[in-house]
């Protein structure tokens, strides 16, 4: 009798385990979806602080991982406000000093204007399975969807996060919420992907809610409000001499 | 008597010279302890007050939470209307508004793109003002080691580590890269016009002097401040009044329910500053009580050796009549004269290297690289008043103490067996 029972709890075990994906194709599946060779994005952040809120209007010009471009639109402020990366280099332009600026090293870490946004953060392209393992450790259900439970581990130690948890959603393979870890365990980010719609044939979120936990304030609004993937960039967009035209 | 038992000391020196040298060392300490403490303990008190601290300090409730953080989101608005306010309601104070925040500062080439960076604190101070007295609290003038005083809005004076290390001069166009309060990034060409070196590691490293006007610019905070500093008109920090005035201010303007309000710190709320006062003072009560006591002990076996090689005189003295407490009373006044002597030759010696460490100073440089403390970097003694007489307690009170303790033998003597111990 023990015996049998054991034999069909092992049947069991082995049948639910059977039903989940494994990390890599839920990560290509993800990727399938929110990397691209080349994007265009209009875009608002909204910066809720302790003081208040405020919205930056911005348009990024992507080309593959390494090389984007970045020009303020909005408040006046900000505007004419340039980054342009390529590769790990970043370099800022204002208007209002006429200088182009590298930004490199630790300061990549930093917030952008204010927000819960690192420009790691901002400028990120890559795509998931070329710097993490995954492992699908359960189905679970966040905000009435069905998920897949992730746990990622950098395959490298050149990347932001050492560690993120993803909740992706089983039907359209976008991750609903994201938790990004440092190496020592201790949670640094928490994302929250809404609004996802269904653009050039790829589920995408137009909403993202991202919370440094380890700062103050309601965390910051980053809502796409315009993007077209695989769009032809010009040629002299990416690089330096675009930043001062 | 007195006369009679100072001849006494002199024409004897086996009698007085071992207790002299003993307290006129133990005093000699006393003095250059107390004016090492008081000076390097005295001297970061006034750096803190004046760099960083005030004698009070005004700041945002949520602010002084993160103070270290220098966080100018947080900075108190309606600044102007508030400094009105304070120098109309205190007017035994002095009011200085100042902005401190953190900035990438970057070189250019010749090009004009990034040719080398490091991290600067700028201080946004008010430079200008025909009144102002901050160039002189600062101490700037004497800072300077190149160049000029600022004498227009976007010159800035930077520290001279700082300028050695990225190669830069005078005249030297930077570019400094920052955030305003509200969380934007900013941006700002300045021109060097001077170098300075404060003598403080935790400035010295990479300070930024710009007016004030300039920094509320670039922070976009134009009636803001984070930080509003108070110093007594005096110039001298008195605790209990900074510590009435905070109370004051802060049941008349702060509001615990809003972490925007205003709130007052004195200097000893700050920078766990009131923790080294308080250490400060219980040093020097734990070296004068130190010296109080070990003297004490070597005077008293000094005393009980003297005793012995004078058992034969003070026999002497109480065979032929004199009374006990004569004979003890005169060898309290003894060591009173032997306590005023040494203390003397203490006071003079401990005064004369205090002011040797008072005048060159004890350079500390090399073992404070990475310090954070608001400190001088050359650690000097300080004589004030008290030193000229701190030493005289333990010189006294030691000397009295050590004899009383070996002289209570006397009173042990029996008459009766005098004559017979001066037969031996």
């Amino acid at each position: 009798m023990i015996k049998r029972f054991i034999l069909i709890l092992m049947l069991c075990c082995t049948s639910a385990y059977s039903q989940l994906p494994s990390g890599k194709q839920i990560l290509d599946a993800i990727d399938a979806n929110m990397a691209s060779d080349s994007r265009m994005m209009t875009s608002q952040m909204i910066i809720h602080g302790r003081r208040g809120s405020r919205t930056i209007t911005s348009k990024t010009w992507a080309q593959g991982e390494d090389s984007s471009f970045t020009e303020y639109l909005e408040p006046a402020r900000e505007r004419g406000t340039k980054m342009l990366k390529l590769e790990d280099k970043l370099w800022m332009y204002s208007t209002s000093t006429d200088r182009t600026i590298q930004i490199s090293g630790h300061m990549l870490r930093q917030s952008v204007m204010g927000s819960d946004l690192s420009y790691e953060d901002f400028l990120e392209n890559s795509k998931l399975i070329d710097y993490y393992e995954a492992t699908v450790t359960q189905k679970d259900t966040l905000h009435g969807r069905t998920c897949w439970l992730l746990d990622l581990t950098a395959k490298t130690p050149d990347v932001a996060y050492h560690k993120r948890r993803l909740w992706v959603d089983v039907e359209y393979a976008v991750p609903l919420r994201a938790e990004l870890f440092a190496k020592s365990g201790k949670l640094l980010k928490r994302t929250d992907m809404s609004d996802i719609q269904r653009i050039q044939g790829r589920w995408f979120p137009k909403t993202i809610l991202f919370k440094d936990v380890l700062k103050e304030g309601d965390g910051t609004e980053f809502k796409v409000t315009e993007v077209e993937f695989d769009a032809p960039i010009p040629a002299n967009m990416l690089s330096k001499a675009a930043l001062r035209k | 008597m007195i006369r009679f038992l100072f001849k006494g000391i002199i024409r004897d020196r086996h009698r007085s010279r071992f207790p002299i040298l003993i307290i006129t060392g133990g005093v000699m300490l006393t003095v250059l302890m107390h004016s090492w403490i008081t000076g390097v303990f005295g001297d970061i008190i006034d750096y803190n007050a004046k760099y960083a601290t005030g004698h009070v300090k005004i700041m945002s409730r949520a602010y002084s939470e993160n103070v270290d953080q220098m966080p100018n989101d947080l900075s108190l608005l309606d600044a102007n209307q508030l400094m009105r306010d304070l120098e109309k309601r205190y007017p035994e104070m002095t009011w200085v508004n100042r902005i401190t925040f953190g900035g990438l500062l970057d070189v250019p080439d010749a090009n004009g793109e990034t040719q080398s960076q490091g991290t600067a604190v700028a201080m946004g101070i008010d430079l200008f003002s025909p009144k102002s007295q901050e160039p002189k609290r600062l101490n700037i003038s004497n800072a300077m080691i190149r160049g000029q005083m600022p004498k227009q809005s976007g010159e800035i004076l930077l520290s001279e580590t700082f300028c050695k290390n990225l190669n830069l001069s005078p005249g030297h166009s930077v570019t400094i890269i920052t955030s305003t309060m509200f969380g934007s990034m900013s941006m700002a060409n300045l021109v060097i016009s001077g170098t300075i070196q404060f003598g403080i590691k935790a400035m010295d490293r990479g300070a930024l002097i710009m007016n004030l006007s300039d920094a509320r610019q670039i922070l976009d905070m134009e009636d803001a401040a984070s930080e509003i500093l108070g110093y007594f008109n005096t110039n001298t920090y008195d605790d209990i009044k900074a510590q009435a005035l905070a109370k004051e201010f802060n049941a008349h303007f702060s509001n615990p329910e809003n972490e925007f309000s205003p709130l007052m710190l004195p200097l000893t709320s700050q920078n766990d500053l009131k923790g080294m006062i308080d250490f400060a003072n219980q040093m020097a009560g734990f070296i004068i009580f130190i010296f109080v006591s070990v003297m004490s002990i070597v005077l008293w076996n000094s005393g009980l050796l003297s005793g012995l090689r004078r058992y034969g005189e003070i026999g002497l003295r109480l065979a032929i009549g004199e009374d006990k407490g004569h004979v003890y009373r005169s060898m309290l006044a003894e060591s009173v004269i032997i306590g005023i002597m040494g203390t003397i030759g203490g006071i003079a010696i401990g005064l004369a290297l205090s002011y040797l460490l008072q005048t060159v100073g004890f350079d500390m440089g090399n073992m404070m690289e990475n310090a954070t403390l608001m400190m001088p970097t050359v650690l000097r003694a300080h004589i004030t008043p008290v030193t000229y007489y701190i030493g005289i307690f333990p010189g006294i009170i030691s000397t009295v103490l050590g004899t009383a303790l070996a002289g209570v033998g006397i009173y042990r003597r029996k008459t009766a067996q005098l004559f017979k111990e001066l037969e031996v």
